[in-house]
């Protein structure tokens, strides 16, 4: 029987694997990114945990992405990445 | 096969214009020139000649680039030289340096075609002995015992029905339908942001069952996906419904026979359902977009599986959506938007612009929400029932457009949080202020279907603008 011999439609790549950063035993002394993605209500949900957090005496900066509708400007995600060490973001509404 | 020098001259049985010039053929073997006669289908033929060579798996034929039998090539050093095709007596008889060469043939016949230019026959030759263009793609050789379809579903390269399987042979005759080069990057397409070249076109558009021709449209709403303004990021991760909806202006549309009558959301139109298809197929495959992993829309849309359309031009009261958006009339051109539905209005009483525009804002004003208003975007196909009736009144796109946004300019204390029981809305507090449901970029208008029934479609759109998608127009490239 006569093999079928098929062209790859997709773009062949693999996935890449990139292992999860170590999770965090606590939050003692690290700096906290909030981020709120512009969907509505994220606001209400990053403004609780942000006073939880002050009154454990926990660092938090807020970020807000433009848009949701896009992936966060390079400029915005080097800033988190480079300022903070834990990030809490604001999903869907 | 090396060739001697001298002649060849490659027949066919089935060719009666080789049949008719058996004389000569017998006259040219028997004169010591030294002729070699190929014969595409009876190595019997030409009859009382002999030493034919069978090329019957036309290989010989391919490499010669043979398009027309009888044709004479003239072989020097093992190369083919000048050659002569069809037959014209005296063109013969200098060829060969035989003047007074059959006297009692006809001055001149028609070739016939090659047998290597029978339909489907061009590709497997391709394959089998070469001259194709370059593929880059990774083969996958299926299992003598698999299901192809099973396998491909394994795969996870589907939309959840059958596809073509996309051999060397389909995707060779797939890129027949456009000049482009096969390694072209035609766009890059997100989420995984990779590149889209005319070949994975190509062999999607196989997939999704494209015929050849419609493979310039194909590539044109690539192109339009890949535009930065269409989001087809944010339009493949949202939570809302939005897919990629294709509206095909200009001659192509007819030429390829789309439909833009009775039935053009509908199934049964080998075009509209397989260009759509193909660009989802390349939002998946190529982009990366698969439902439950980027794709994270609540409940997604059939716009997904498939949509496409042309625009009823022919008796459009109205200058065609590509037109409007610059692209020159009589242009063929894909419009993007990213949308769903279409959501029907029947208005059956209207004989007056006034009445069905109001109709037709009332429908529209729901469009996301009863309350959304600003980056909120629509398409409207009218249909041609009520496009006549606009068009009676001298109302064009332009004046139609004007008139919903003026019906659809609301007081926000309509549209605030909290107002007619509704926790959704604007953010609080109202000013008193109108606010215009659709900016004019937002809202745009398409004629579409049979010629009977009294109810356009609106096909309602994601958030419109720099902050969601905005529609975009390719004109398509033919040659």
């Amino acid at each position: 029987m006569e093999k079928l011999t098929v062209l790859d439609p997709t773009a062949e790549t693999l996935p890449s694997h990139r292992p999860s950063a170590p999770r965090l035993q606590d939050l003692t002394g690290r700096v906290v990114a909030l981020v709120d993605i512009s969907k509505p209500r994220g606001d209400v949900f990053l403004d609780r945990i942000e006073s939880i957090l002050l009154a454990r005496g926990i660092e938090v900066l807020r970020f807000t992405k433009p848009t949701h509708t896009r992936p966060a400007p390079a400029d915005l995600r080097h800033e988190i990445t480079t300022r903070s060490t834990a990030v809490i973001q604001a999903l869907a509404d | 096969m090396e060739l001697p020098d001298g002649y060849v001259i490659i027949v066919s049985r089935e060719c009666e214009t080789c049949r008719e010039l058996v004389p000569a053929f017998r006259e040219l073997a028997g004169n010591g020139i030294g002729v070699v006669f190929v014969s595409q289908d009876d190595a019997g033929f030409p009859d009382g000649v002999s030493g034919v060579v069978d090329d019957s798996d036309l290989e010989l034929s391919w490499r010669l680039a043979v398009e027309v039998t009888p044709t004479a090539i003239r072989i020097e050093g093992g190369v083919p030289g000048r050659r002569i095709i069809g037959w014209r007596k005296s063109e013969w008889a200098e060829f060969f340096g035989v003047p007074g060469l059959a006297p009692d043939l006809p001055d001149h016949r028609p070739g016939c075609g090659s047998l290597t230019l029978l339909p489907g026959v061009p590709e497997r030759l391709a394959v089998r002995y070469g001259g194709g263009p370059v593929l880059a793609s990774r083969r996958i050789e299926f299992g003598a015992m698999e299901d192809e379809h099973e396998a491909m579903f394994a795969r996870g390269w589907t939309d959840g029905l059958p596809v073509v399987p996309p051999t060397m042979e389909r995707v060779y005759a797939m890129l027949g339908g456009t000049r482009r080069a096969a390694d072209e990057v035609i766009g890059i397409i997100p989420p995984d942001y990779r590149e889209c070249t005319v070949e994975k076109a190509a062999v999607n558009a196989v997939m999704a069952g494209c015929r050849p021709e419609y493979l310039p449209v194909v590539l044109a709403a690539v192109q339009a996906l890949a535009a930065e303004p269409f989001n087809a990021h944010g339009v493949a991760a949202t939570t809302w419904y939005s897919g990629p909806v294709v509206v095909v202006n200009g001659p192509i549309a007819t030429r390829i026979g789309m439909n833009s009558e009775h039935n053009a959301f509908g199934p049964g139109n080998r075009a509209n359902a397989s260009i759509g298809r193909a660009l989802n197929l390349i939002v998946r495959n190529v982009g990366g977009s698969r439902p439950g992993e980027v794709d994270r829309s609540t409940q997604g849309h059939p716009t997904k599986y498939t949509m496409a359309f042309a625009e009823r031009e022919y008796d459009s009261p109205w200058t065609s959506l590509a037109t409007e958006r610059g692209v020159p009339q009589g242009g063929s051109a894909v419009t993007l938007f990213a949308g769903q539905g279409p959501t029907p209005i029947s208005d059956q009483k209207s004989r007056g612009p006034d009445s069905l525009t109001h109709s037709l804002a009332a429908g529209l004003r729901t469009v996301r929400h009863s309350k959304a208003a600003g980056p909120v975007a629509a398409l409207v196909a009218v249909a041609p029932e009520h496009a006549r009736i606009f068009g009676a009144a001298g109302w064009d796109k332009e004046r139609l457009r004007g008139e919903i946004i003026d019906l659809l300019s609301i007081p926000d204390t309509e549209l605030v949080a909290g107002a007619g029981g509704m926790d959704e809305g604007l953010a609080a507090p109202a000013t008193g202020a109108v606010v215009a449901k659709f900016k004019p970029e937002n809202l745009w208008f398409v004629h579409v279907g049979g010629g009977a029934g009294g109810s356009s479609g609106i096909i309602s759109g994601w958030v419109a603008g720099p902050k969601g998608s905005t529609m975009v127009t390719i004109p398509i490239e033919e040659d």
